[in-house]
């Protein structure tokens, strides 16, 4: 037990790579054989990764489970690993949905089984390992993998415009990721030169001094990288286009892992790396944040297409996410990692929706649908909990997060987050709105009157998302037990580090006077 | 765990349990959820009322479930706060809910969404009770937003009709912005107190500056406007008319919409440090009273006219809570619980014999077809119309009296003007629905509704006529305010009295309005003496006014919705696609047309590529010697 | 003779035969002219490592011949299968090197 709990992190991030590796050598047409054992490798992954969450210690911001070798010696990099609170709950999400997405995707994908099981595990391996890196060459290299996997994804097994699609999310995030693999570089040279070590260990980074002016060129050029992936307007294009047109699983995987690690990048990178700027810079981010809230929830009034609605949905969540991280008190930070588990949960699970209302009628556009509460009540049920998770209702997790973002950033930033509350009246009316048209009237559309039920496979899909729902809306202590003493760290090294605790106070002066 | 705690926390258990049961296997359940429901609801009442003797004999207490959220410094309990004013509000909701649920099971007979309706009756009062009972404002705004949910799920019941969900939608966009307001003000509260817990929120408050102690009252207060139904947020409530009638009687009259009340009740210290907020919500008060009765005058939907005339008497109780009269908005409160319960339920029973007809101009002659229906209308149209002794008499008397002897005397002409059209209206719709000829289709067969659903009928009506006598002797040396006043002890007396003029000369005044409005009514309806159709081309531009409710939806519509609307469909037409989208495609565009122009160099020819590879040589070696 | 007389020979050569790649179109004949060019390198080679007294220029035409001889083998191979391809050895029909 002690040796597997030594290297638990490696044998949670290689275990689906393993398993992909096995599912290499089946034969391509045995696609039942292939779906139940990719679901069920997925299964054992994601109990694998519960060790985490018990053998987890809740007292402590210290990396837990660290392990740690040489790897090119030559420029100080090396494969280190370790889990905080914050990447614990995301590696438990990751493990979860990619759960979910192969559960979900038994009659959606009807083609190439083999090749699409095979890179939703290969996937899962990159964004487990780029949630557990602390080493930034590591981590630069599990994110850029993450994209090869997605792009097959969007463009293979995609509806309509794919591959336009695919294209546009691989050289939009491509073109971030570049300029914050300059900064990231840039950084590690100024370390060298100022210790003469060559060093890519994210802790020793953390305490190189990097002058003002640098810091702020720096950070927005990490920045870029980060916030393309969030995604921050005005950087959210290809998410609507890329949530549209992927499959299924592939809109629940981006939905709920890949656009964390924008907000993830800034936590454990940029913000650390670069506290100063950051400070500086956060009235800008906070402007873009309020401005994705509303924006993103305005333009989702108007969709008319079913994952569009949910995509831009999205970038108003996200916008919450990154107010919270921004306003760097501990609450709204600790609601800002919450809201993170908790958009991930509750859009994954519209995303299903969505992706079982096209499986049956073939159709994404709103007005296609209607009055399909006669047909398909537990659907309709399941759905509705769903949309009012989003929707932020109390009771359901949405609420617990999106309430301690406001309350946290509520003190130093008013008029923002008086701004981003309005977002909560925009975000009912698009849900309700949508599924008011989808769900209930009379059916319009003749090709709906054989509408089905959910079946025993769909109701196991969403029902663990459905529970956690309802789970951390009553109790979310659980998570924020074990968010809060990294969260604590985290606001701590902002606040202890001098020059930026200067910055705030010269701040608040400017805000007194 | 004590006792005590253990009955509290089976008050809200008894319906969360209905609600999870019905809910997923109500299939199983059929019929039984209806009966089943019903008894826990009972259970509740009585445990209820076990509460209240146990405060109304001992004090008050809180009792704490579990920790719900620990964020650093940002600590929520689940917990309860048991009081006189929590104990009264939950025997009334308690109450009325068996009520309403026992009449529902008559009503709703035969409905293929039986389970699921007791389901969500069940959940609304769960959380009604845990509005109640909460003892920090976050857990009060959580079942805020949950009984708007309830509410838009059952207004929304019948949700083919897409008036119905329609209804409900709006009910829940407008409450949330409401709560939008709320929002803000839980948060004020706490970065300025640095807790949520009542007691150390209404002990501290009057450390705050004046300004902003105004600011957390009117924040609060936007989310009172939007559940009470108050101007200028009260268009939900007519609308919510769509639901099934109990739920009117239930949600939208007797519990639900009065939790404003409850709010500004509740926070009565705030409000009463703050004389400006006051102001406010006597301002609100009294021109939503107004508005309300004025929109109701010339309504043909029964419902309707009920749901204005909800509107117009929360109008009331916010004038009372205006004016820190605390208790006599309360008392109003229950009063109104029971005789607006009482008129929604009738008007359903109606409903019921007339398979669902709600025009008025399609009634009339009922009384004789339907006894104990008519009966308890009446009984309840009287004790809206404040004659005595009914239950209405006593507690729209004490506002009214408050409001003279406060020295608002604006605000009291307004409730006496109320007053006469509320008896002119609810006696214009008696009269045409029970009395003269009859305009009902001959083909209707029209029954008197069933047992079940009249014994609520009857109990109801009992209630309002002696419920009143807990108001006597008038004012502070009543039962129900000696009771109740404890717990509004440590307000602030901003608003002290300026007259001291005795309660049966200012009750002659409004009792004699109340029977003006029933003359006129009679005069119009029965006897008919004047030329109605005349009247009205006469007085059109106000008959108008009214008849379309203020073209309040209209202006809503033209100044908020559609504009945004058409600024949402800008920012996707334009700003995403053309600016942003644009400028990205625009990028690769502009990419692949220079490369298209180079790739031209790449023509194939062997012999182009030696030419270019020789003068690249030759320009290499001249950069090389003429550095 | 002075070394520069052997270089000037050898550019005169060399550029005789760059011309000639450069503005002949026979494929044969661009072959014979890229020799020239080897030639000529080899030539100034072999000159300047005798006027510095040193091995290795020597060594050098050496390996470049051995290498012209394996190259001439090939390309005559390639010449001959572009033939059989196009029926003609004309440079200007090797034009499909392009997007």
């Amino acid at each position: 037990m002690s040796i597997f709990l030594k290297y638990i992190l490696s044998i949670i991030i290689f275990f689906p790579l393993l398993s992909a590796l096995l599912l290499v050598f089946i034969n391509k047409k045995a696609e039942g054989l292939l779906r139940n054992l990719a679901t069920i490798l997925s299964l054992a992954e994601f109990v694998i990764s519960l060790f985490l969450f018990i053998y987890f210690k809740s007292n402590t911001y210290q990396f837990q489970f660290v392990e740690r070798f040489s790897w090119i010696r030559e420029f100080g990099a090396t494969y280190f690993l370790g889990i905080d609170g914050v990447s614990l709950f995301l590696i438990l999400l990751t493990t979860l949905m990619t759960f979910i997405a192969l559960l979900s995707s038994y009659k959606y994908i009807k083609e190439h089984v083999k090749e699409f099981v095979i890179l939703m595990l290969v996937l899962e391996t990159f964004m487990l390992g780029a949630f557990a890196s602390l080493d930034i060459l590591l981590f630069y290299l599990f994110w850029e993998f993450m994209l090869i996997p997605m792009y097959y994804i969007i463009g293979i097994w995609g509806t309509g415009r794919k591959v336009y699609s695919a294209v546009k999310f691989i050289l939009y995030t491509l073109a971030g990721s570049l300029i914050m693999l300059f900064g990231l570089i840039t950084i590690f040279i100024l370390h060298y030169n100022q210790t003469g070590n060559f060093t890519f260990n994210l802790l020793k980074l953390y305490h190189t001094n990097i002058p003002l002016t640098l810091q702020i060129i720096l950070f927005i050029a990490i920045f870029l990288g980060f916030a393309v992936k969030i995604p921050l307007f005005p950087f959210h294009t290809w998410l609507p286009d890329a949530h549209t047109e992927a499959p299924t699983a592939g809109s629940v995987i981006l939905a709920s892992v890949l656009l964390k690690f924008g907000i993830y990048g800034f936590f454990r990178f940029a913000i650390p790396l670069m506290p100063e700027a950051s400070i500086i810079l956060t009235p800008v981010i906070l402007v873009l944040a309020v401005i994705s809230i509303i924006y993103g929830a305005l333009v989702s009034i108007v969709q008319k297409d079913l994952k569009r609605l949910v995509a831009f949905s999205s970038v108003s969540h996200m916008g919450f996410i990154v107010l919270g991280l921004f306003a760097m008190t501990a609450v709204s930070v600790d609601g800002s990692v919450l809201q993170m588990i908790n958009h991930g949960i509750s859009t994954g699970a519209l995303f299903l929706f969505v992706g079982m209302l096209y499986e049956r009628s073939h159709t994404r556009l709103i007005a296609d649908f209607g009055g399909l509460t006669k047909k398909a009540p537990i659907l309709a049920a399941l759905f509705m909990i769903a949309v009012l998770s989003s929707v932020g209702l109390p009771g359901l997790n949405g609420f617990v997060g999106e309430f301690l973002i406001l309350v946290g950033s509520f003190k130093q930033y008013t008029v923002f987050t008086i701004f981003a509350t309005s977002g909560i009246i925009f975000t009912a009316v698009y849900l309700l709105w949508m599924f008011q048209r989808v769900m209930f009237q009379d059916i319009t559309n003749k090709n709906n009157e054989n509408f089905k039920d959910m079946t025993l496979r769909e109701i196991i899909t969403v029902l663990p998302l459905i529970l956690l729902m309802f789970f951390i809306g009553l109790y979310p202590d659980v998570l924020l037990s074990r968010i809060n003493p990294t969260v604590v760290h985290f606001v701590n090294i902002i606040e202890h580090n001098k020059y930026a605790y200067n910055l705030i106070k010269a701040k608040m002066g400017l805000f007194n006077a | 765990m004590n006792s005590k705690d253990l009955i509290v926390w089976l008050i809200p258990f008894f319906p969360l349990l209905g609600a999870i049961l019905w809910g997923v296997f109500g299939k199983y359940f059929k019929n039984y959820s209806g009966y089943l429901g019903s008894i826990f609801i009972i259970i509740s009442f009585i445990l209820s009322v076990i509460i209240f003797f146990i405060v109304a004999y001992g004090h008050g207490f809180t009792s704490i479930l579990y920790q719900w959220i620990d964020a650093s410094y940002f600590k929520v309990n689940v917990s309860t706060t048991i009081d006189r004013l929590s104990v009264v509000m939950l025997v009334m909701v308690t109450g009325i809910s068996a009520l309403v649920h026992i009449y529902s099971i008559g009503y709703m007979k035969d409905d293929k969404g039986f389970a699921r309706y007791f389901s969500y009756l069940n959940l609304f009062v769960f959380s009604m009770i845990m509005l109640i009972m909460a003892n920090n404002f976050l857990l009060l705004y959580v079942f805020w937003e949950a009984v708007g949910l309830c509410s838009y799920v059952l207004i929304g019941f019948w949700y083919e009709k897409k008036s119905a969900v329609d209804a409900g939608k709006k009910a829940f966009i407008v409450n949330r912005i409401g709560d939008f307001g709320f929002a803000l003000g839980v948060m004020l509260i706490f970065i300025t107190i640095g807790t949520l817990n009542y007691s150390t929120v209404f002990s501290d408050i009057h450390t705050l500056p004046p300004y902003l102690i105004t600011t957390i009252a009117l924040l609060l207060l936007a989310g009172a406007v939007g559940k009470s139904a108050q101007f200028p947020l009260y268009v939900w409530l007519p609308d919510a008319m769509e639901g099934p009638t109990p739920v009117s009687a239930l949600i939208h009259a007797a519990t639900m919409v009065t939790a404003g009340v409850y709010l500004i009740a509740r926070c009565h210290i705030i409000f009463s440090y703050s004389p400006d907020a006051s102001n406010v919500v006597l301002i609100i008060g009294g021109v939503t009273a107004f508005i309300g009765a004025f929109s109701a005058l010339t309504q043909f939907d029964i419902k309707r006219i009920i749901a204005y005339s909800t509107i117009s008497q929360i109008g009331y109780m916010f004038m009372a809570v205006g004016i820190g009269s605390y208790a006599a908005g309360m008392f109003h409160l229950l009063s109104h619980a029971i005789f607006k319960g009482l008129l929604f339920l009738t008007a359903g029973s109606v409903m019921h014999g007339m398979s669902g007809e709600l025009d008025l101009r399609k009634m009339g002659g009922l009384y004789s077809k339907m006894k104990i229906t008519a009966i308890t209308f009446i009984v309840g149209g009287l004790a809206l119309s404040g004659i005595p002794p009914f239950s209405g008499f006593f507690s729209k008397d004490a506002i009214l009296a408050d409001l003279f002897n406060k020295g608002d005397y604006l605000f009291w002409i307004i409730g006496v003007l109320v007053a006469f059209m509320t008896a002119f209206y609810i006696f214009r719709l008696i009269f045409n629905v029970f009395f003269g000829e009859s305009h009902v289709d001959k083909n209707l067969h029209v029954h008197e509704s069933p047992k079940i659903m009249t014994i609520p009928l009857i109990i109801l009506a009992c209630l309002a006529g002696i419920f009143g006598f807990i108001g006597l002797p008038p004012f502070n040396h009543s039962i129900f305010y000696k009771f109740i006043n404890k717990d509004f002890a440590n307000s602030f007396n901003f608003a002290p009295a300026v007259n001291n003029y005795p309660w049966y000369l200012l009750s002659a005044i409004s009792v004699i309005a109340g029977l003006g409005g029933i003359y006129i009514a009679y005069v119009f309806y029965i006897k008919k003496s004047f030329d109605l159709e005349k009247l009205k081309s006469k007085f059109k531009p106000i008959y108008d006014l009214s008849y379309n409710k203020l073209y309040v939806d209209e202006i809503y519509d033209f100044v908020i919705v559609n504009p945004m609307k058409n600024f949402a469909i800008f920012l996707w037409r334009i700003v995403d696609i053309l600016v942003i989208d644009g400028a990205v495609n625009g990028i690769a565009q502009y990419v692949s047309i220079t490369s298209s122009k180079v790739r031209k160099l790449q023509n194939g020819m062997l012999m182009s590529y030696i030419v270019t590879l020789t003068v690249g040589v030759i320009a290499l070696l001249a950069y090389y010697f003429v550095r | 003779m002075n070394v520069n007389d052997y270089l000037i020979v050898a550019t005169i050569i060399f550029c005789i035969g760059a011309l000639g790649v450069l503005i002949r179109k026979n494929l044969i004949t661009i072959f014979l002219s890229l020799e020239l060019m080897f030639n000529a390198a080899n030539l100034g080679f072999v000159a300047v490592s005798e006027y510095l007294n040193l091995i290795s220029g020597d060594i050098f035409v050496i390996f470049i011949m051995v290498v012209a001889a394996a190259e001439a083998a090939i390309l005559l191979g390639i010449a001959i299968a572009f033939y059989r391809e196009k029926g003609t050895i004309n440079i200007d029909d090797a034009n499909e090197l392009k997007f």
